[in-house]
């Protein structure tokens, strides 16, 4: 192979090639964040509410979870949802149940830990005010547990946006898939898995200068 | 939901006159190799490295920043693809080199960033005040190292080193992807060939828990054995 070449690189190959790989791994990221701290957020509070029958499954879950390799669960789900719902459901909706549940049991253990960095007398102020435990989580324990760990859980959401390229073993069109589909076409791989690391990396990088910069913004504020 | 075990799959014949069961423990091997490979360059390097950024010449920490960076903001799976298809064909001598040393650098560089952040957070976690007095004593900047800040610093970092080799031994089933035979590609391949993929995969899951298992109380007796006395964590 001669030097390298990338003036196979243009406007018609972004649009032919990778904006809709791109585009599914943004949607892949935005849906697995979005519903993996949600559900992360129950997990943790299953596990905090000192009622074993809630807080041993929650942990039972996230533990299991944490420790099997990410494209082993991604491969899990790929057959069993067929299983659950009669029926084959395509790799890329397959890759975001996957995600989401997979990455609740990270964001859970952030949000445990966010809950837990709340003093203790917050809760008791919330109880002498009369407030439910619900209500004392939902408006008081919560929203200063989600903002000590804001940057914890963007950081997650980088390491998810570089995960979703574990796609690649069910098949699913994502970022990744585009570039060697392209370097395929155009005979350019090498090329192409360059352009890949590249893009790659000034997104999480750049992604990762800026929650470097709001950890420094909130650190000020308290 | 008529499903029925069929746990004799594992006593089938692959073809290649072995069974699965013979298959499974062999990639399980690959998969063991290639973590501790990679593991051992992670450390190598890893200590290297979070040790130049903690150095007061600015060339030294440039150097680790880059290093680190690089290798935290790429994906793993495209990392492997850079080694194996774009390294070796452009630099032609490296097209002899068997894939699975390819990945065991893609493997282990990728880990070294992760283990440079833990030596470098574990460095600047000492007191200020050790470094000085080394200095004062008259030791030069590598005998302050190498006496006072490292021996302390790596007994400190073990606790989230173990963390990282259990993520590694989980890390190590992104191989699949350029064909090493070890146990992601084997589930891959048996539950395509038999269709039984339920109980090859509880079985590969089963082993990938084992060792992150095993790897976990090595680690933990490793820790005891090393832990600074005086310090929280320490009994004495």
């Amino acid at each position: 192979m001669g030097a390298l070449d990338i003036s196979f690189f243009n406007a018609d190959l972004v649009s032919k090639f990778l904006w809709n790989g791109f585009v599914f791994s943004i949607q892949l990221t935005l849906v697995a964040m979005a519903g993996g701290i949600l559900i992360g957020t129950l997990l943790a509070l299953m596990r905090l509410s000192g009622r074993a029958w809630l807080a041993l499954p929650a942990a039972a879950y996230v533990n299991t979870m944490r420790s099997v390799p990410l494209v082993m669960v991604i491969l899990w789900f790929f057959l069993l949802i067929p299983f659950v719902t009669g029926r084959p459901l395509g790799a890329e909706w397959s890759a975001i149940i996957t995600f989401t549940l997979f990455e609740a049991a990270y964001y859970s253990e952030i949000m445990r830990a966010g809950i837990q960095s709340v003093s203790r007398g917050q809760v008791h102020a919330g109880n002498a005010l009369g407030l439910s435990y619900a209500q004392t989580m939902r408006l008081i324990i919560l929203p200063q547990a989600f903002r000590n760990m804001l940057p914890v859980l963007l950081t997650q959401t980088i390491i998810l946006f570089q995960d979703t390229s574990l796609v690649y073993a069910i098949g699913a069109y994502d970022l990744l898939k585009g570039f060697e589909t392209a370097g395929k076409n155009f005979n350019r791989p090498v090329e192409a898995y360059l352009l890949a690391a590249a893009v790659y990396f000034v997104i999480c990088y750049s992604l990762s200068s800026v929650v470097k910069q709001l950890q420094a913004k909130i650190a000020i504020v308290r | 939901m008529n499903f029925r075990w069929e746990w004799d799959v594992f006593l089938r014949d692959t073809g290649g006159g072995e069974t699965y069961f013979h298959w499974m423990i062999s990639a399980w091997g690959w998969t063991l190799t290639v973590a501790a490979c990679s593991w051992v360059i992670a450390i190598l390097f890893g200590s290297v490295i979070g040790t130049l950024r903690t150095t007061p010449s600015r060339w030294f920490t440039r150097l680790g920043n880059a290093w680190v960076e690089l290798f935290r903001n790429i994906p793993l799976l495209v990392q492997i693809f850079i080694w194996y298809h774009v390294i070796p064909s452009l630099y032609k001598p490296l097209q002899e080199v068997p894939s699975f040393i390819l990945v065991v650098f893609a493997l282990g560089f990728f880990t070294s960033a992760r283990v440079a952040e833990q030596v470098r957070a574990g460095i600047q976690s000492l007191p200020g005040g050790q470094r000085y007095a080394g200095l004062a004593m008259g030791l030069t900047l590598p005998q302050t190292y190498r006496f006072v800040l490292l021996p302390m610093a790596l007994r400190i970092v073990v606790p989230p080193l173990t963390s990282e080799s259990m993520n590694i031994i989980k890390n190590s089933s992104v191989a699949f992807a350029v064909s090493i035979s070890e146990l992601t590609l084997f589930a891959l391949q048996a539950q395509e060939e038999t269709s039984r993929g339920i109980e090859v995969y509880l079985a590969v899951t089963g082993l990938y828990m084992l060792t992150a298992f095993a790897v976990n109380r090595v680690m933990a007796f490793i820790e005891q054995r090393v832990r600074v006395p005086g310090t929280v964590g320490s009994e004495h």
